[in-house]
């Protein structure tokens, strides 16, 4: 007998309070042949036939491990010491939510300021909070905070090329807002800023992978008094001139590179930083160093914004939870790599990927749009890039990703990313690999069957 | 409950005084006592304009935070930066060293119909 806690006397007693005499008649808008369907579901299994229906399921799955993988847009493939699994895999980290209690979460509360510090090192800003649920949405409340800093100021600032995806999420969380979207093409100097304008939002690099003058949109943005929020490549950071340094007010990052898998989208981390200046306002929450009262270290929930407990109508955002878990291997992975071992991750994405743009830009009809770039960029394909994508796939070639995805209007370019872990050979690969499925292309003009 | 006899009140227990040209705005007594220890003030930007009654800034303590309204319209032309570092200036000196902004006044008339010490004592006194 299922556990229903209230009886049929109560039931009736709460159909009576809404106002209708059964079930039935509760579910009235529902259509009848939608109500209790009958599912028609096979025998039951046991449980050895279930693990090999499941497995056989789970081998069709292409995991980046098994194939020459360049592909980014977002997500990427980064070598992860064991060790990250191995420590955050301890029983003392396990727990059923984010602990801020201090008697009993030492170790968490350590864990999150060590994260938080080595973070607020990394973006080059005084402060981090202890993250957020992703990168896309870490950007949509940085943006919410500069907007509301803004007061009057009602203009944001985005770059054309920004992720299409977190362009979506930015906008739903403004859905209910009274804000005026500008987007601006190339670097944040183009963006058209005036005393309307509450932030300019930079990505660094941006969605096609190239270094704009970060620098050159701070002074565009401050010398109109509006906020600079910059979302950046938290591996670029270890490589090349960190946010802060360039001028951002607010940093975000989406953490998922630092130690992360990617899991088919989740849960991964949102990063972000700010300056001092702007602590108070900042969402989510910032852990501490302290003492108790024998002088011993000690750590603490430090900040949170007053708005989100009382003054609630004044919130900037209701963020109070984070990302315990992969904040934690976040952090762990930047206390395994350090300092060295993240510049080195970094410049070999860097040399990887220049020397796999300079091979394919010498391959006959590719062509490398992307000037200045990290680890990703664009290149112009002389045949639909959408299928270079589903033929070299079926290889175990992941080449990148098809711009058509979020843009039909631009079919003949591929976004290719590469990180430490593609090989030279793989790298090779994909260049004669991208020459062949150009020439295929050639063979079928004269009416044949393209060569598989 | 220490009051300053020049200042004038509003009911949200800002105080307000006329010094020269320009009007010191600041927090009763009556009000740091009821808010406790002073953590942060959250101050307005310079050059920025409000009415009376409008928010101009947030005050925390321990306890609590709560807005901080203009008891006098105008611009802000100074903001006391000393509460950045010490906050608790509003508890131990909120006449004196803790005052909060000075004000251009836009319409100075405003001033009279403020309470003066003796009905303010009355009507915090009830709180």
């Amino acid at each position: 007998m299922p556990f229903i806690a209230n009886s049929d006397a109560d039931r009736m007693a709460m159909l009576e309070a809404v106002g209708v005499k059964s079930i039935e008649e509760l579910f009235a808008d529902i259509p009848q042949a939608k109500r209790f369907p009958k599912l028609e579901l096979p025998e039951g299994l046991s449980e050895l036939d279930v693990m090999r229906e499941i497995e056989s399921m789970a081998a069709k799955n292409v995991t980046a491990s098994t194939c020459a993988w360049f592909l980014g847009a977002g997500a990427y493939n980064h070598f992860i010491p064991a060790a990250v699994g191995a420590i955050v895999s301890r029983g003392e980290f396990l727990t059923a939510y984010t602990p801020y209690q201090p008697e009993v979460s030492q170790g968490t509360l350590q864990a999150i300021f060590e994260y938080q510090s080595m973070a607020a090192e990394l973006f080059g800003m005084e402060v981090v909070n202890a993250s957020h649920y992703d990168g896309a949405t870490a950007l949509a409340e940085a943006v919410l905070m500069a907007w509301n800093h803004g007061g009057e100021r009602r203009k944001i600032a985005l770059p054309a090329a920004l992720h299409p995806e977190y362009k979506g999420v930015i906008k739903t969380y403004f859905a209910a807002f009274d804000v005026e979207f500008a987007e601006y093409v190339g670097g944040p100097a183009n963006a058209s800023v005036d005393a309307t304008t509450a932030c300019v939002v930079a990505a660094y690099p941006d969605f096609e992978g190239e270094i704009q003058d970060i620098k050159a949109g701070a002074e565009k943005a401050h010398a109109a008094g509006a906020l600079y929020v910059v979302h950046a490549d938290p591996i670029m950071c270890a490589l090349l001139k960190s946010p802060g340094e360039l001028g951002a007010d607010i940093v975000t990052a989406e953490g998922q590179a630092l130690g992360n898998a990617m899991n088919y989208g989740g849960p991964w981390l949102g990063m972000m930083g700010a300056t001092a200046k702007l602590m108070r306002k900042m969402p989510g929450r910032i852990v501490g160093q302290a003492q108790d009262a024998k002088g011993r270290r000690g750590f603490v929930l430090t900040l949170t914004a007053r708005e989100q407990h009382i003054r609630r109508e004044k919130a900037v955002s209701n963020i109070c939870s984070n990302q315990g878990l992969v904040m934690l291997q976040t952090c762990v992975y930047m206390a395994l790599m350090g300092r060295n071992g993240m510049r080195k991750v970094a410049e070999l994405c860097w040399n990887k990927a220049h020397y796999a743009a300079s091979k394919i830009a010498g391959t006959k009809g590719f062509k490398v749009s992307t000037r200045s770039f990290f680890k990703e960029f664009v290149v112009k394909t002389p045949v639909p890039a959408a299928d270079i994508v589903e033929r070299l796939s079926r290889r175990c070639i992941v080449p990148g990703l098809a711009m058509s995805k979020y843009d039909a209007k631009r079919p003949d370019e591929l976004l290719v990313c590469v990180t430490e872990m593609c090989t030279k050979a793989q790298i090779d690969l994909l260049v004669t690999s991208l020459s062949e499925a150009a020439g295929e292309k050639t063979n079928s003009r004269f009416g044949g069957e393209a060569v598989k | 409950m220490k009051l300053d006899s020049a200042a004038r009140y509003r009911s949200s227990h800002e105080f307000v005084r006329k010094e020269g040209d320009l009007y010191v705005v600041g927090l009763s007594d009556h009000a740091q006592a009821a808010l406790g220890d002073i953590v942060y003030v959250e101050m307005p930007e310079l050059g920025k304009t409000f009415a009376l009654g409008d928010s101009f800034g947030v005050v925390e303590s321990v306890k609590a935070a709560s807005d901080l309204y203009m008891p006098i319209g105008g611009k802000v032309v100074a903001v006391n930066d000393a509460l950045g570092g010490d906050p608790a200036l509003v508890n131990r000196d909120c006449y004196g060293s803790g005052w909060l902004v000075k004000i251009e006044a836009s319409n100075a008339a405003e001033f009279g119909t403020l309470m003066d010490a003796a009905t303010y004592e009355k009507e915090a006194g009830k709180e």
